[in-house]
């Protein structure tokens, strides 16, 4: 589904400030993969989200997406088939209008036409989709007006609505208390499984991490330092999880300390 | 009694050709989001092509539609340079502004000025077309026509699949950008729409006033900016019709100001010389009420928050005592 070839990143290169964000990054995406991805701040994963939704160009490597080669594409063709969702629950959804139209403009992905799609017929087809998220009364309000939680809940039903082929979480509840959290989750994990989605989903949560989806990759410095998949990932632990990242990078993981010390 | 209509008829008449451009301005800076300064020059393009147009024998439809399509035209250059330079809005749009200047002069054919005379223009038309109505109401009842037919159109327009979706790239750009759709043909078709309403307006301005003029345009953007903010004290919406509406009610009262000012501003020793100074303390002063009132309805419920949670412990002290 989709394949990263040799990608690398150099963020400012050529200056003082040169940063190797992603270091000759290979990944292969199965169709149906759940993949978690987790690494300390500054490990890549989201700098690896912006080049797969491309915000961002590659500096090197080859971006393949359903067979086609994608690398040069922009962010608004590869939007068509790819859904992402981000941290900030202000980024998916239009403040300053309805809900209603904030769902029309999502129903179908692409350049729109001068039709009037919006009828009485879609609007209870909405109520329908926004009673699994308890806003099926406020069609009319403006989403400026919906908590945190909810436009991030919003987000994700008009992501999913317009039958994306790939999902990208980037630490989609991480601005939400836990309740909303957990909301906002519990309903991730029912789309998933029922479209069918591939996804891949950036988590801080290990146990998180361990507990959802088939596959986990932790990052570090710009490389991808463990892929684990199936039974292998089922019977991992927090602490055995933190004792390979220690073995592999002889270093510890997620606490103060693993920040200061290098090596 | 006479005097005082022609006053009243005179004030609406500008008002309604002046709250095509303010519809203009309301699509660009409150719906894109996109800081427009293209205007003061695309009025004066859509006075000079209407102008030249009529002289050169085109029908009056017609020198209206040219005056829209180059508006049009000339919107799509900003947002063009905008897009491929990206450089913000606000510069593009003053490049372009700084530039149609001396393509207003080449298309008045070298003059600053191009008098309508001894020919037909919309307003001397009118009282024939309208020939039920007395003439005086004929340029009123026209003006209001043509406007009413726009706005419904702009209404129905950013009620489309289409206009949603500007309307979302005004709010957030990546959302667009999230749905698939490339914001840079948005912004090309929402900033030429935006002028070519400006420029028909230059047009419809043209014919009124009688002559096509390369200065024109100087401070419209100001002004328009002042309609949009008095019509915005008078009622608050979301929605796209009441939005126009507001536009055209606030470009009225805008020119009415302006008229009273032109009247009996000598009174308190105020000439035409000082209007742009009053348009621009108009506009700072109507975003500085916006600020405290928004500021206030914080503080006010903050005040309440605060009053809520005191009732909270204090009951639950008593609870306790």
């Amino acid at each position: 589904m989709l394949d990263l070839q040799n990608i690398t990143k150099v963020f400012y290169p050529g200056t003082v400030n040169e940063k190797m964000a992603l270091d000759n990054i290979n990944l292969h995406v199965n169709k149906g993969d759940v993949i978690c991805v987790v690494g300390s701040n500054g490990s890549g994963k989201s700098t690896l989200f912006n080049l797969i939704s491309g915000t961002y160009p590659v500096t090197n490597g080859k971006i393949v997406f359903d067979g086609n080669d994608v690398t040069a594409s922009p962010e608004y063709k590869r939007a068509m088939t790819i859904g992402r969702i981000f941290q900030d629950p202000t980024k998916g959804t239009a403040a300053n209008m309805s809900i209603e139209d904030n769902m029309i403009t999502a129903e179908t992905k692409g350049m729109k036409g001068l039709r009037i799609s919006l009828n009485n017929e879609k609007r209870e087809l909405f109520k329908g989709m926004l009673e699994s998220i308890g806003l099926q009364d406020r069609l009319k309000d403006n989403v400026g007006l919906l908590s945190g939680g909810q436009r991030q809940a919003l987000t994700l039903l008009m992501t999913v609505m317009s039958r994306p082929k790939m999902l990208l979480l980037d630490e989609h509840t991480a601005a939400l208390d836990p309740r909303n959290a957990q909301i906002v989750m519990d309903l991730t994990e029912r789309f998933i499984k029922e479209y069918a989605l591939t996804a891949l989903m950036v988590t801080h949560n290990m146990q998180f991490a361990i507990n959802f989806g088939n596959r986990l990759i932790m990052m570090d410095e710009g490389t991808i330092i463990l892929d684990v998949a199936g039974e292998e990932k089922s019977n991992l632990t927090v602490e055995e999880l933190v004792r390979l990242f220690r073995n592999l990078r002889n270093k510890t993981f997620d606490n103060d300390e693993g920040l200061l010390t290098k090596t | 009694m006479c005097k005082g209509f022609y006053m009243i008829e005179g004030i609406f008449v500008d008002g309604l050709v002046f709250s095509l451009m303010v519809i203009g301005i309301l699509i660009s800076y409150r719906i894109l989001d996109f800081a427009d300064l293209t205007c003061d020059g695309s009025v004066a393009t859509g006075a000079a092509v209407a102008t030249m147009a009529i002289v050169a024998g085109f029908p009056i439809f017609v020198a209206l539609l040219l005056a829209f399509c180059s508006g049009v035209l000339a919107g799509m250059i900003t947002a063009a340079i905008h897009n491929k330079l990206k450089i913000p809005g606000l510069l593009a749009g003053i490049l372009t502004m700084t530039m149609l200047y001396s393509i207003n002069l080449r298309i008045l054919g070298n003059k600053a000025n191009v008098p309508l005379l001894r020919v037909e223009t919309l307003y001397s038309k009118l009282p024939q077309a309208l020939s039920f109505l007395p003439s005086e109401w004929a340029s009123l009842v026209g003006t209001l026509l043509v406007v009413l037919f726009v706005k419904v159109l702009i209404d129905i327009f950013f009620r489309t699949d289409l206009g949603v979706s500007m309307g979302a790239m005004g709010g957030n750009e990546q959302m667009v950008i999230s749905q698939g759709i490339n914001p840079d043909i948005l912004k090309l078709m929402g900033i030429g729409l935006s002028n070519g309403l400006i420029a028909l307006s230059g047009g419809l301005l043209a014919q009124y006033q009688g002559f096509a003029d390369a200065n024109l345009g100087q401070g419209m953007v100001v002004q328009g900016l002042a309609a949009i903010m008095i019509g915005e004290f008078l009622f608050s919406s979301n929605r796209i019709s009441l939005l126009t509406l507001r536009a055209i009610l606030g470009a009225i009262i805008y020119k009415a100001l302006m008229f009273f000012g032109r009247k009996y501003g000598y009174l308190v020793n105020i000439t035409p010389n000082d209007f742009k100074l009053l348009t621009g303390i108009l506009v700072i002063a109507s975003l500085f009420i916006a600020q405290t009132r928004s500021a206030a309805s914080s503080a006010g419920a903050k005040k309440k928050a605060i009053a809520r949670s005191l009732a909270k412990h204090t009951g639950k002290e008593e609870e306790h005592a």
